[in-house]
């Protein structure tokens, strides 16, 4: 089991590597840079200047180098004062060294983000915190709803209550966010005026009032799934011979299912909602630009909106940990919960 | 000027009488489907269930209405009558005294007429990228559950790659107006569009490799067909002028099918792994069939059921990824009708005004809502054979 987890953790590393490697060479295209050049520098500034701009700050060193200073096995250069030719801060609102030092991922410095003027750690991190906090709460209502659901649509296969919730299961999946979204806030907000259409106020405090719709809007599109998932375990659990026989001698209904049942059609729900996350990123943050809450999505769309190089690299660094991090954690926790399964 | 405004029940009507090419073609169509369901095959048997035929109508009310655009839609998608601004469901314009049925939105652009139009865009691209995934993903993955080994471990760690890119990001890297001006969206469309001309010849040549005057036919249509339609979308360089496909289209088209094709992968290669241990593999295997001719000619037709399923489905989902594109602004021209860009304008106004963005919502949830009921009905169908 423990060669198992570190030869998972071995292939995570190796892919974060090529992902970044891949998110790093996107960022750092020529357009990517030079409309960084020029949000960065005054108005009416002419090629030269940008160019001179873009050496000056260290983006126009060999590629492979400055991926080696983002990861930290290489020195990061700082920038030279074009007037007197001395070594100055890169970036002076992150208070950046003035002689070359090892400060990459591998040392914790997230780098610096041009956009919010601060340093990336400083700015992720509590964003991070906002979007879990989000998370918690979409989880909370998204899994034992879904789970109920599933469990009542799978106990008898075919009856009339399984053909409803079946096709209200489908129907939850076919509404994307910034569709039930919009269709939400028309709802609630305008027409009942029962809950507030933003959550920018959020980010003080969370009420019933402005939290309930992206949490709402968020859990819908999984649910859905998941409930099915539970659903399609859960019809083939019943038709084991077990369940067979736990009727035969006797037991109710109700028992068999809640004693027999529901422990061993729990185990495929368990991956299914890990591997939810990769899609709940998404929804995260269509649903935070939406509603204008201040988290991990907003700041990913800020970071990609303005070119801002560190910041959105370690948005992808965070966002690809998670998805495999939930990989790792569905695999090892379904060999847990499967006694069937034994890992070799 | 005042604006005169028709009552609801009147929008109800108009609506439905402006769809009037869609009712005769689906009561034709439906019809028709209904009467011959039992020579039909496995379409014939969606019209067992009531899930099924809503399915099927859904879809078909939205194909329809794709190709009948032009005359459903009382006014032109990107016309602007400014005295319409915001004009709320049911106003009549004062010079043709035509109805805005769903009112104008924020740009005085009539609403229904968007939403109509917007279905053009979503039923080119969305099938199309799907079916190139497909083909990119059958290509690769009948192989890697084949052979497995080496071409299996390198081709599920590059899908896996790209399986963990979460979609949004993906997205903000590939579909950016800097990143036209490099050649990464032509070197991916160059290789994408490669597979579906790769598959084609050899699905043929495996099966007609002995029979040259079949052979030469096939292979050389569909290198034709084929190659023209690669110069015309990767190259832009159609003699004929017939293929043609703007820019950033062709950047959401790469960007889609990339990301989509490694879902389609890890369903071949699992159907794959499961299928060749069957005795009928073993069979051609004995007979010393080519590995090719196994994977495309025994393999391939018996995870049809499956792929089928999986197809509708991520149409639907394709819909809901372009709509995403279009919701962030990625790609799509600012005007463009599609829902996505549609549902963006009309989200960031929802205080003020509602009407322009319920049509777009509700006609993007009902299409991929009919492929999901489709593809459900087609699963139950053909797990009961």
């Amino acid at each position: 089991m423990l060669s198992f987890i570190l030869r998972r953790l071995g292939t995570m590393a190796l892919t974060m590597l090529c992902l970044t490697l891949i998110v790093f060479f996107l960022i750092n295209l020529n357009p990517n840079l030079k409309k960084l050049a020029i949000s960065q520098t005054e108005m009416h500034t002419s090629a030269e200047q940008l160019e001179d701009w873009l050496v000056n700050h260290g983006y126009r060193q060999n590629f492979f180098a400055r991926y080696g200073q983002w990861l930290g096995l290489l020195p990061k250069q700082p920038a030279t004062d074009p007037a007197t030719g001395k070594p100055m801060q890169r970036f002076s609102f992150c208070n950046d060294p003035t002689e070359p030092t090892f400060s990459g991922v591998l040392q914790g410095d997230f780098g610096c983000s041009t956009k919010f003027k601060t340093t990336v750690a400083s700015k992720l991190f509590p964003a991070l915190g906002a979007t879990g906090l989000l998370m918690f709460w979409v989880l909370a209502v998204m899994v034992p709803i879904s789970l109920l659901i599933g469990i009542l649509a799978g106990m008898r296969e075919g009856s009339r209550t399984d053909r409803t919730l079946s096709v209200a299961s489908i129907a939850s999946t076919a509404t994307p966010e910034y569709v039930s979204g919009v269709i939400f806030t028309v709802i609630f907000a305008s027409w009942l005026g029962w809950l507030n259409g933003s959550a920018a106020s959020a980010s003080q405090g969370l009420t019933f009032y402005n939290f309930t719709l992206p949490v709402m809007t968020l859990a819908i599109y999984g649910t859905g799934y998941i409930a099915r998932m539970t659903r399609a375990s859960m019809v083939e659990v019943m038709t084991q011979q077990y369940i067979r026989t736990a009727r035969l001698k006797g037991l109710s209904f109700g028992s068999v299912v809640v004693k027999h049942a529901l422990r061993n059609a729990l185990i495929a729900p368990f991956t299914v909602i890990m591997l939810q996350f990769p899609w709940l990123l998404t929804g995260v943050v269509i649903v935070e630009v939406m509603f204008r809450y201040q988290g991990f999505g907003y700041t990913l769309v800020e970071a990609a909106g303005n070119n801002d190089i560190d910041l959105l690299l370690g948005c992808s660094l965070v966002s690809v940990f998670i998805v495999l991090i939930t990989q790792l954690i569905s695999d090892v926790g379904y060999a847990f919960l499967n006694p069937r399964i034994r890992v070799q | 000027m005042q604006i005169e405004y028709i009552s609801a029940f009147d929008v109800v009507v108009g609506v439905l009488w402006r769809f009037w090419p869609v009712w005769v073609a689906l009561v034709l169509l439906m019809g028709a489907s209904f009467t011959y369901k039992k020579k039909l095959g496995l379409y014939g048997q969606l019209f067992d269930s009531g899930v099924g035929i809503a399915g099927v109508g859904i879809c078909l009310f939205w194909l329809f209405t794709a190709i009948f655009a032009s005359t459903i839609s009382p006014f032109d998608p990107l016309a602007q009558v400014s005295i319409m601004k915001d004009a709320l469901p049911g106003a009549v314009e004062p010079t043709t005294k035509l109805i805005y049925y769903f009112g104008g939105d924020k740009l005085a652009r009539d609403v229904f007429s968007r939403m109509v139009y917007g279905s053009q865009i979503v039923l080119i691209i969305a099938p199309a990228a799907t079916g190139f995934a497909l083909m990119v993903g059958i290509t690769l993955g009948l192989p890697a559950g084949y052979y497995g080994g080496k071409i299996d471990t390198i081709l599920s760690f590059l899908a896996n790659l790209v399986l963990a890119f979460p979609v949004i990001l993906l997205f903000y890297l590939l579909v950016t107006p800097g990143i036209m001006d490099t050649p990464i969206p032509y070197a991916m469309a160059g290789l994408f569009f490669l597979f579906p001309i790769i598959f084609f010849s050899v699905l043929f040549w495996t099966r007609f490799k002995n029979r040259p005057d079949r052979l030469y036919i096939l292979l050389g249509l569909t290198l034709v067909i084929g190659g023209w339609i690669y110069v015309g979308l990767v190259f832009d360089k159609d003699p004929l002028r017939i293929v043609h496909i703007d820019p950033n289209q062709l950047n959401i088209f790469v960007a889609v099918v990339f990301a989509s094709s490694p879902g389609v992968f890890r369903i071949v290669r699992g159907l794959t792994m499961d299928i060749k241990t069957r005795d009928y593999v073993a069979a051609a295997q004995t007979r010393g069939e080519s590995p090719w001719y196994i994977m495309l000619w025994e393999i391939l037709p018996n995870a049809r059921g499956p792929l089928i399923v999986d197809a509708c489905l991520r149409i639907g989902y394709t819909t809901i990824l372009l709509g995403t594109l279009g919701y962030f602004g990625l790609g799509l021209a600012p005007e463009s009708p599609d829902w996505g860009t549609a549902i963006k304008d009309a989200s960031r106004l929802l205080r003020s005004f509602i009407h322009p963005a319920l049509p777009p919502t509700i006609a993007l949830m009902s299409f991929v809502l009919g492929l999901n009921l489709l593809a459900d009905s087609l699963r139950e169908q053909s797990m009961k054979d």
